[in-house]
């Protein structure tokens, strides 16, 4: 088990601005974690931080166990797809960490897409190339799977249809570490919220307590819908 | 010299005939283009692929120096393949001048930097697309190339195409180490340029006719070949 993953001074700058400006973060087996805060954040850059698509500046990431990168995974905003068909797209990564391909179309049944596995993936609509890019990463059997707002260019039913891949893949064990600034799918899916600010984590809460009893100032603006920085 | 009606009539009439001359002519040009384009696709298209996606110290004088030999004239080209193969040279002792194989090396040498020139752009443009999903899957840039050569085959096959109308028109370099022999090194567009100037228009033009009809096609098929990528959403 990789988890749990310890953050600790995380500091990030890119184009001499500072995006993360000390991270300290924790994240435990469990329920979904959802990153909210307001757009410009720095949410997006955390997750590539955590997952080793970045290096950071300062700070270390530290995994329970030593080969974390291979047992991740991340789904991007923006689906990446092979130009390939998509059962090819799933098969990909299992064949470049020399797991068994056959696995891909088992992903591919469980997020409805096994009758289209023979058509182009860049022929898919959005919401189905989201959901082939969350089979891909399923197929993988990641113990954390990061998701960079996976439903931030979709429409409510292909939303609806991702959050429920999403609910799945975390009911199998897997800890889904996602970003997101749409309060209404934090409330859907998290277990745990984490509120960034201006490259600071403002808050940790447990869901449930992080809605009812903001435990600080700024995470009660941030549900009222002010404006925080 | 015929006139220009006449010069055609005939042209037109070896070509219907299946003439042996411009046949063998033809089919000389046709072999050393297409083995040409073969060896400098093995060069140029993973060295393409390679600076796409690796970075390295030396790497932008690379690219500077594969976009300056993408106009490298042709003649400069031949004189070098020329020096190094004659007697005197460092490779004399294989006797490759004057014979096809020194065409087709030419030929490569010509066009190697244009196949890894454009193949690099086409490739990087995909690889800025690509490269934070690869590296998600664990894929070092020695693996990326492998998956860009193959997800960008349609545009790649039009790099080669490309590749191929500049070495089936290119003559300056054929004719300095070729020689032009007569069934033995005489291609398309050094068979032109003697009977041009002999004023024999009719083989000159049927030439002419038969080279157009390969460059055509030769676009023909990378429109096709681009329609078929759009298709395919590749």
């Amino acid at each position: 088990m990789i988890l749990p993953m310890v953050a600790e001074g995380l500091r990030f700058s890119a184009g001499g601005v500072e995006i993360i400006r000390g991270i300290d973060l924790e994240l435990r087996a469990g329920g979904p974690t959802l990153v909210v805060g307001p757009n410009g954040a720095g949410k997006s850059v955390l997750l590539r931080l955590l997952h080793g698509l970045l290096a950071p500046g300062a700070g270390v990431v530290r995994w329970a166990a030593g080969d974390a990168a291979r047992r991740q995974a991340m789904v991007f905003q923006r689906p990446v797809m092979l130009r390939r068909s998509v059962l090819a797209n799933a098969e990909y990564p299992l064949k470049l960490a020399g797991i068994d391909p056959a696995r891909a179309m088992a992903a591919l049944e469980r997020v409805g897409l096994a009758a289209l596995a023979g058509r182009p993936a860049r022929k898919l609509s959005g919401g189905e190339q989201q959901r082939l890019a969350l089979a891909r990463a399923w197929a993988m059997g990641p113990e954390v799977l990061f998701l960079d707002e996976p439903t931030a260019s979709l429409d409510p039913a292909a939303t609806r249809q991702v959050e429920a891949i999403i609910a799945a893949i975390a009911a199998q064990g897997t800890k889904v570490v996602m970003t997101s600034h749409d309060l209404g799918q934090a409330r859907r899916l998290a277990e745990e919220v984490v509120l960034v600010i201006a490259g600071r984590v403002n808050a940790i809460s447990p869901a449930p307590d992080f809605f009812e009893r903001p435990p600080t100032g700024e995470a009660a603006a941030f549900l009222r819908g002010d404006l925080l920085w | 010299m015929q006139d220009i009606g006449s010069a055609f009539a005939l042209a037109f009439g070896l070509i219907l005939s299946g003439d042996d001359g411009l046949a063998r002519i033809v089919g000389l040009s046709l072999r050393v283009s297409l083995t040409a384009v073969g060896i400098a696709a093995l060069v140029g298209l993973p060295l393409g692929a390679l600076l796409a996606v690796a970075r390295f110290p030396g790497r932008q004088a690379l690219v500077v120096a594969l976009n300056a030999l993408m106009g490298l004239p042709p003649v400069v080209a031949g004189l070098v393949i020329y020096i190094a193969l004659s007697r005197s040279g460092p490779f004399g002792s294989l006797g490759l001048l004057f014979t096809p194989t020194a065409m087709v090396i030419a030929q490569a040498v010509l066009i190697a930097p244009i196949l890894a020139a454009l193949s690099r752009q086409v490739l990087e443009a995909m690889w800025d697309e690509y490269a934070e999903q690869l590296r998600s899957f664990g894929a070092g840039s020695w693996r990326a190339v492998p998956t860009l050569l193959w997800d960008g085959r349609f545009l790649l096959t039009t790099v080669l195409l490309a590749g191929f109308g500049r070495a089936s028109a290119e003559v300056g370099a054929v004719m300095v180490v070729g020689g032009n022999i007569e069934g033995f090194t005489r291609v398309m567009t050094t068979a032109i340029a003697l009977e041009t100037s002999k004023g024999d228009l009719p083989l000159a033009l049927a030439l002419g006719v038969v080279l157009m009809a390969i460059v055509l096609g030769v676009n023909a098929l990378a429109q096709g070949l681009r329609d078929l990528a759009a298709r395919r959403g590749a």
